[in-house]
């Protein structure tokens, strides 16, 4: 009956389009990160506001509020496919490759909303140092997309257990740490004052990051979905 | 022409058999049914021919024209209906349709999905959540996004659950349609609806 054929990215659209969909139908992940993400701002922002913290601390809160806030939403994506029996039609349906990216696309929106509010807040509400704003924006991009590209293809393998929350933290963290020690070191010298020539080793490691994670997921999904 | 070629598979559940050594092989135009009392493992066996469990023993075997099909042309070639398979329920039936199309790398045109929705007793509600439909309306719903892409196999486990005496002629009239051009296989173990199909396959699990 149906014409004409889409192709991998047609599909993976079509993927990304129908959780955004749901996500703005429904805001169940949307509203567990944003909440989580506001509420420890606002924590820090009146414990340690107005508290003269080294750019150490400053970017150790920073990415704990982001990392803790993808952490309470991220997982939702796959785990409401579950849920609500809908897996198995889009299992029998769609190929693997597009369920990956376009769920990784979303993901990546969920978090990009959070980071676009949160980050200003950040700002606004504590005394945190700046730094080159670009810069640090740069490393913001790249943070999002290393967290996201870790948490998804976590977020597949846990959709299925009985305990998924405590599973998803479980098994991220030893795939996240090194990234988030790293993102903590280059926002620390950025907030420090230190320009983009210093950060190139953290740069290049993050870029490598989330092409070696985004590859090793693309290939592997396969296995997880169809499990 | 297909053919769904099945060898001696069998299913455990850890210590539990589930069945053991059955094997069929199914051409464009015939229809099996599976039958046994509940929890005999019909669904399980629907599950392991449609791959989304895999045989403890055995091997399932799709093929076109006398060679084995990819995965993507056997997720083309394949629909399927159960109870257990929901939709979006926070899409609309028009939705949830053209989803489906283009995930499985179609574009159905509005007109076309219209068309579907007719066929299933469903014509003006496709603008409706899925959300605020009645169960049987949902398994109406489900015939439709099945026959999105003309199946060349149609899975239907439990073909009438929760469908109303117009709902399950429904179902006939689509068994009956797609007899001459698809392989059927059925569970279920109500007599009218293994009575669709033309051979037997008995699972006392």
């Amino acid at each position: 009956m149906p014409s004409s054929s889409a192709g991998l990215m047609g599909k993976s659209f079509a993927v990304y389009v129908k959780d955004l969909r749901l996500e703005l139908r429904t805001r169940n992940a949307l509203n567990a990160i944003l909440m989580f993400g506001v509420t420890t701002l606002t924590v820090v922002s009146f414990s340690l506001g107005q508290s003269n913290l080294s750019p150490k601390l400053w970017a150790a809160l920073f990415w704990v509020i982001i990392f803790f806030s993808a952490m309470s939403g991220l997982a939702q994506t796959f785990i409401r496919e579950e849920e609500t029996g809908t897996s198995l039609a889009l299992r029998l349906t769609a190929d693997p490759d597009s369920v990956y990216i376009g769920k990784l696309v979303f993901n990546l929106t969920l978090l990009s909303t959070l980071a676009i509010i949160i980050t200003p807040l950040f700002f606004i509400f504590t005394d945190a140092p700046t730094g080159n704003i670009l810069n640090f924006i740069l490393v913001l991009i790249l943070g999002v997309l290393g967290l996201c590209s870790a948490t998804t293809i976590v977020a597949a393998i846990i959709a299925k257990a009985s305990v998924k929350g405590a599973l998803f933290a479980v098994l991220s963290f030893p795939i996240l740490i090194t990234l988030l020690m790293i993102l903590v070191g280059a926002t620390e010298k950025l907030f420090d004052g230190k320009m983009l020539a210093d950060i190139l080793t953290e740069l290049q490691f993050l870029v490598a990051y989330v092409v070696i994670m985004v590859t090793a997921s693309f290939l592997l999904f396969k296995f997880v979905w169809e499990e | 022409m297909n053919k769904l070629k099945v060898t001696e598979i069998s299913k455990r559940f850890e210590a539990r058999k589930v069945f053991s050594k059955i094997s069929f092989e199914l051409e464009t135009g015939q229809s099996l049914a599976v039958v046994g009392p509940n929890g005999s493992g019909k669904s399980t066996m629907l599950k392991v021919l449609l791959s989304l469990l895999r045989p403890s023993r055995g091997t399932v075997e799709f093929m076109q024209d006398g060679s084995p099909m990819s995965d993507g042309q056997i997720r083309s070639a394949v629909s399927f209906v159960a109870p257990y398979l929901n939709l979006y329920d926070h899409l609309t039936a028009e939705e949830n349709l053209k989803f489906f199309s283009t995930v499985a790398g179609s574009n159905v045109t509005g007109k076309e999905i219209n068309s579907l929705l007719a066929k299933v007793g469903l014509e003006g509600r496709g603008q409706d959540f899925v959300l605020g439909y009645s169960s049987g309306m949902k398994q109406r719903l489900k015939y439709a996004v099945a026959l999105l892409n003309n199946p060349k196999y149609l899975f239907l486990d439990e073909p009438s659950s929760n469908l109303d005496e117009a709902g399950k002629n429904v179902v006939n009239d689509i068994v009956e349609e797609y007899r001459n051009e698809s392989i059927i296989i059925i569970a279920t173990n109500e007599k009218e609806e293994y009575s669709l199909a033309e051979q037997l396959c008995r699972v006392n699990g």
